[in-house]
């Protein structure tokens, strides 16, 4: 069952082995050896696949120093510009707010889906994938249009206008939360844990807080940081809405008026992800090694 | 009145029928289990006492008070799952204490109690562990200890041990058993292992199809099994098409071969009847004067260890199984061998539920 092979061989480690080795079950049973572990067609396919990614990275930060006699300048000008780190402390703000929002209406919405009508899970999806179906671009026209004019004129202040923004958003974000949710909520015997707790005693309130939502903390964490990820770097919505302060906006601005700027700020908020999916590593190997799915052992 | 209730109680999921008319009382500190086959209602009937189901029909009272459609967290109903159900990020004291928290008790009360309660389980060094970090016997003695930390009115268990190696369900179920002699807490325990329901119960509720078929003590439902779904779940059973010769006097002819059983039988003389005849009430040779003896030829012998089960062949497509206690000086009969079996007259039940064919029948067929 365990698939922790490539470890204690003799032999090169192959790509494989490391795939392996990062993706372990947490209480994995005693390492087995399979068969081509060793295989260089395996090495060929992991040498292409870290092509892929790294060549345009490389690309990227070989166009980003350029720049002569000093090769860190765009990185400088990046630094200096208070436009950088004013788009992205606001993108970053619509993205705690879109998070929150999104799980305020994710979770409960899977929970109960799952406990108490199952047979709406089809329905849910289906809706939850709208946004991939339905264009940015229609999307925020269907709002402009509908909120540009009375009774409800959001279009017309910042604050409408941010509030509209955010809402984009957060349907944006429910094919990632609702995945991250649901599969999340897969992973715990929700209705056995559920009843266990009104046995004891518990209301709602406390089990949604106190046992479910403690119990998908690297689900949510998931399904957030993907959020953040899709906010920080939308473009469309935030253009059309003229949420010109926005990063997307930002970095597609500085890509027509400055030729090595864009490329070090996309290597900066490339970073900036990095770190993101660092933390959900970090704090998701935290909650691992305490959540176990109910069963026999 | 008794301690708990049930009464005419009903439950529908749509037109399917799960529990029909079910009627219990039990007794305060009472151990009741319920039996029977998957889809025969038992877990149906626990989840109504612990109100994760509401009754389409009936009333459960519980010391007095109607609870029927009290919600579930407030029915001061402890319940431990098959599933063991612990939450996973709390740790075992933590899970102990659960109850306890949601009722608002002092820290102090709940740590005290928690310790307790441990120890009554026998885990009291694991306070600080996790459940992924117990055996599943371990997690069940927490999930126990959990149902009873907050001193409930009734215990439910829903198959506690079936997810246990078998073992360890020997050695939990007498825990369980002395555990809830020791609080004396009303008990209901569901369970399709008749070994489990028989050696733990004060009394049996056997289902079937929603139904309840009896309701006795282990040993009036072993022993005297009311109707054939009884006498053929419970324990195992041969079955013997039998022809009445003699009503009054228990004379009986079975494939030829004639007997004789301790009660009158209230068919009429040339009827078949079914004959239940429980493998350890036959010997193979003989037997003692007076005792009943058919003939046939040894089909098939299995060992299972203190036991060694043989199937005689009495005639094509009547087989009876008999079994005998594994000892060193045991002769296993040879494959074919002809052999006689007997049992005494008191052995045979006559299977009320299961139709008798009456001489005028077999008339009017012929």
């Amino acid at each position: 069952m365990s698939a922790a092979g490539g470890g204690g061989g003799t032999g090169p480690i192959s790509p494989w082995a490391v795939v392996r080795y990062f993706t372990r079950p947490r209480r994995a049973e005693p390492p087995q050896r399979r068969g081509g572990v060793g295989n260089p067609f395996a090495w060929l396919i992991f040498i292409l696949g870290v092509l892929y990614f790294f060549l345009p990275l490389l690309g990227t930060f070989l166009h980003s120093i350029r720049t002569r006699p000093d090769i860190f300048l765009a990185y400088r000008q990046v630094l200096d510009d208070p436009k950088f780190f004013l788009g992205l402390g606001y993108s970053f703000t619509v993205g705690v707010l879109t998070i929150v929002i999104s799980l305020l209406i994710v979770v409960p919405t899977a929970y109960w889906v799952r406990l108490k009508v199952p047979r709406l899970r089809p329905i849910v999806e289906f809706v939850t994938l709208m946004p991939f179906v339905i264009p940015p671009v229609v999307l925020v026209f269907g709002l402009i249009r509908v909120y540009s004019s009375k009774p409800l004129v959001l279009t017309a202040t910042d604050f409408g206008s941010d509030l509209l923004l955010v809402c984009a958003y957060v349907i944006l974000s429910f094919p990632y939360m609702y995945r991250a949710v649901d599969t999340g909520l897969a992973a715990i015997d929700v209705r056995s844990l559920t009843e266990a707790a009104q046995s004891l005693g518990a209301g709602w309130p406390r089990i949604l807080w106190g046992v479910i939502f403690p119990n998908l903390r690297t689900a949510l964490l998931s399904g957030a940081f993907l959020t953040l990820a899709i906010v920080i770097g939308e473009y469309t919505i935030a253009v059309f809405l003229a949420r010109t302060a926005a990063f997307g906006p930002y970095l597609s601005l500085l890509g027509r008026s400055q030729p090595y700027m864009p490329a070090a700020v996309s290597l900066i908020s490339f970073g900036l992800t990095w770190l993101a999916m660092g933390a959900i590593a970090f704090l998701g190997r935290g909650a691992q090694t305490r959540v176990q799915v109910a069963g026999a052992r | 009145m008794s301690y708990l209730e049930l009464t005419g109680v009903r439950k529908h999921f749509g037109p399917t029928v799960a529990v029909e008319d079910f009627n219990l009382a039990a007794e305060r500190g009472e151990f009741v289990s319920f039996l029977g086959p998957s889809g025969c209602g038992k877990t149906t009937t626990l989840r109504m006492i612990a109100g994760f189901e509401v009754p389409t029909a009936g009333t459960i009272v519980l010391d007095g008070t109607d609870i029927t459609r009290r919600p579930p967290n407030r029915r001061n109903v402890g319940m431990v799952f098959q599933s063991y159900a612990l939450f996973p990020n709390m740790t075992v004291g933590d899970n102990v204490g659960f109850g306890l928290k949601v009722r608002k008790r002092p820290g102090d009360q709940i740590r005290k109690r928690v310790g307790e309660l441990l120890e009554l389980v026998h885990l009291g060094d694991k306070l600080d562990r996790y459940p992924y970090q117990l055996s599943g016997g371990q997690q069940q003695r927490v999930a126990l200890a959990r149902a009873l930390a907050f001193e409930p009115q009734v215990l439910l268990l829903d198959e506690p041990l079936s997810a246990l190696d078998a073992k360890i369900r020997v050695t939990l179920r007498h825990e369980i058993r002395a555990i809830q002699r020791q609080l004396g807490i009303t008990t209901v325990y569901v369970t399709h292992d008749q070994e489990e329901a028989l050696s733990l119960s004060d009394r049996v509720v056997v289902m079937s199809d929603g139904r309840i078929e009896q309701i006795g003590t282990p040993f009036e439902v072993y022993n005297f099994p009311s109707t054939g779904f009884v006498a053929s779940f419970v324990g195992t059973l041969n079955v013997l098409p039998a022809v009445v010769v003699d009503p009054g006097a228990g004379r009986l002819n079975v494939v030829g071969q004639e007997f004789r059983i301790s009660r009158a039988v209230s068919a009429r003389t040339g009827s078949t009847i079914s004959l239940a005849l429980r493998p350890e009430m036959v010997s193979l040779g003989d037997g003692p004067a007076g005792s009943n003896v058919l003939r046939g030829t040894v089909a098939d012998v299995t060992f299972l260890g203190s036991i060694v089960r043989i199937r005689i062949t009495i005639t094509e497509g009547v087989v009876v199984t008999v079994d005998e206690f594994n000892e060193p000086t045991l002769v296993l009969p040879e494959l074919e061998q002809p052999i006689a079996i007997s049992f005494p007259a008191e052995g045979p039940l006559v299977l009320e539920s299961v139709p008798v064919i009456e001489p005028d029948d077999l008339i009017a067929e012929a």
